[in-house]
């Protein structure tokens, strides 16, 4: 079988997606942590010119660079323990939950990057795409993808992990049992599936380096 | 039992012409429902609550929204006739990989160009022509985009080709001039009468956009 690299960065959701998606398809691997922030390598530029960015999946020497087309493309190459239905229908609603959540990205993080006021604002207008996310998105089913993990849970599985260390970090609560019951619930189920537990960040290693960006936003906001 | 396919759609809408084109492509008959965005009917509001835009395809009564999903849509239901995507997962991924690109980097520069002016409006043109060159670059000396065969990344592009005129005007520049080989590709897609008949009079949305701007107190 062809090799396949993935180039990452550790306290990335969008890296974690693509993780997720390997490790539900049983698919072997070979990850390769990016310095993103202070030190990209000659080799993601070279894999990833346009955006130099990860993750970028590289499969027998070729490159795929964005999440979302990452999954696709691990969908269509290894479709054991499939992340999209048969049915084209069902197929678009979870493409459109995806891109949903690619998005709606300045909505829900707005909360991490502001304070005062603005944080005030920028928490009540994520909780108003996630409100949309519950009613809509998810509605009465056990996953996005209906009994089993999906696409479309994958795209919001940040979540059922990043947004406790984000909300703890930056002193506010997004999502609570009270006030978005089936998204609370669905995040529970989420990361207590047993590929997905095992296979998560270290917890005070986030919150310490979530700490820090929250520190860097807010200065370059003032400066 | 007939398929009953509807377009919501607008005229003028870049994302709208995308659905036009690969409907054309695939030989489907539909009835296309122009709306006024400035008072969306109740159908629009029913079968696309979450955005309340266009375009949305309703097939036998069911909605699919977002112009690049309803294309994959398209696609797996009619797969029979005119394959649009690539049938190698790897040429698939880079068909959706530059198609994400266009979204991201040619939109929100293209709008600038016709709502804003003066350094704001340069930097728009600089970015839009950027993106098109890097776009020029991927086309290199094929035909189309993937190859040999019209296809999702040409849908995903050449509905801009609409705009180049009005951007060209109120931008005062010419597209030609800088990217002459994407100008090529565009005219050869225009030949084609799935895109022909799909596209709007350049005219005709220059117009609309001035009507636009006029409304929005940007002139």
């Amino acid at each position: 079988m062809a090799q396949v690299t993935l180039l990452g960065f550790w306290p990335s959701p969008f890296v974690y997606r693509v993780i997720w998606a390997l490790k539900l398809k049983g698919v072997d691997y070979e990850y390769v942590e990016e310095d993103v922030l202070y030190n990209k390598s000659e080799r993601l530029l070279k894999y990833n010119p346009v955006h130099k960015k990860v993750p970028v999946l590289v499969h027998a020497g070729k490159p795929i660079a964005e999440s979302t087309v990452i999954l696709e493309y691990i969908e269509e190459t290894w479709p054991q323990n499939p992340l999209l239905p048969k049915d084209p229908h069902g197929r678009a609603l979870a493409r459109f939950w995806t891109k949903f959540g690619e998005d709606k990205i300045p909505a829900l993080f707005g909360f991490f990057m502001t304070e005062g006021e603005q944080q005030v604002r920028a928490t009540k207008e994520g909780q108003e795409q996630l409100r949309i996310l519950e009613e809509q998105g998810l509605g009465d089913k056990k996953f996005f993808g209906g009994d089993e993990i999906g696409m479309a849970d994958l795209e919001f599985g940040w979540l059922a992990w990043w947004l406790e260390v984000l909300s703890e970090v930056s002193g506010v609560k997004v999502i609570e049992a009270e006030s978005f019951p089936r998204l609370y619930a669905w995040i529970q189920r989420f990361k207590e599936f047993p590929t997905i537990k095992e296979t998560l960040p270290d917890r005070s290693a986030m919150l310490t380096y979530f700490k820090g960006r929250r520190a860097t936003f807010l200065a370059l906001a003032k400066s | 039992m007939a398929d009953v396919v509807i377009l919501l759609d607008a005229y003028a809408s870049v994302f709208g012409m995308r659905v036009r084109v690969a409907l054309a492509e695939k030989g489907i008959k539909y009835e296309y429902r122009e709306e006024d965005l400035r008072n969306k009917s109740q159908l629009l509001l029913k079968m696309n609550p979450v955005h309340k835009k266009i375009p949305v395809l309703i097939h036998n009564g069911k909605p699919v929204c977002e112009s690049l999903i309803i294309v994959h849509y398209i696609d797996e239901v009619w797969k029979d006739k005119a394959p649009l995507l690539p049938s190698d997962p790897y040429q698939r991924a880079q068909a959706r990989f530059w198609a994400d690109f266009i979204d991201k980097k040619l939109y929100d520069a293209q709008k600038k160009i016709w709502t804003a002016k003066g350094e704001e409006q340069e930097t728009a043109k600089k970015e839009f022509i950027e993106a098109l060159k890097v776009l020029e670059g991927e086309l290199g000396g094929k035909p189309y985009f993937m190859g040999e065969r019209f296809g999702f990344l040409d849908i995903a592009l050449i509905t801009f080709y609409s705009w180049f005129h009005t951007y060209e005007t109120l931008g005062n520049f010419s597209i030609e001039a800088e990217c002459p080989k994407l100008i090529s590709w565009a005219k050869r897609c225009m030949q084609k009468e799935s895109v022909s008949k799909s596209l709007p009079d350049p005219k005709k949305v220059y117009e609309y956009i001035l009507e636009m701007k006029k409304k929005l107190g940007v002139e």
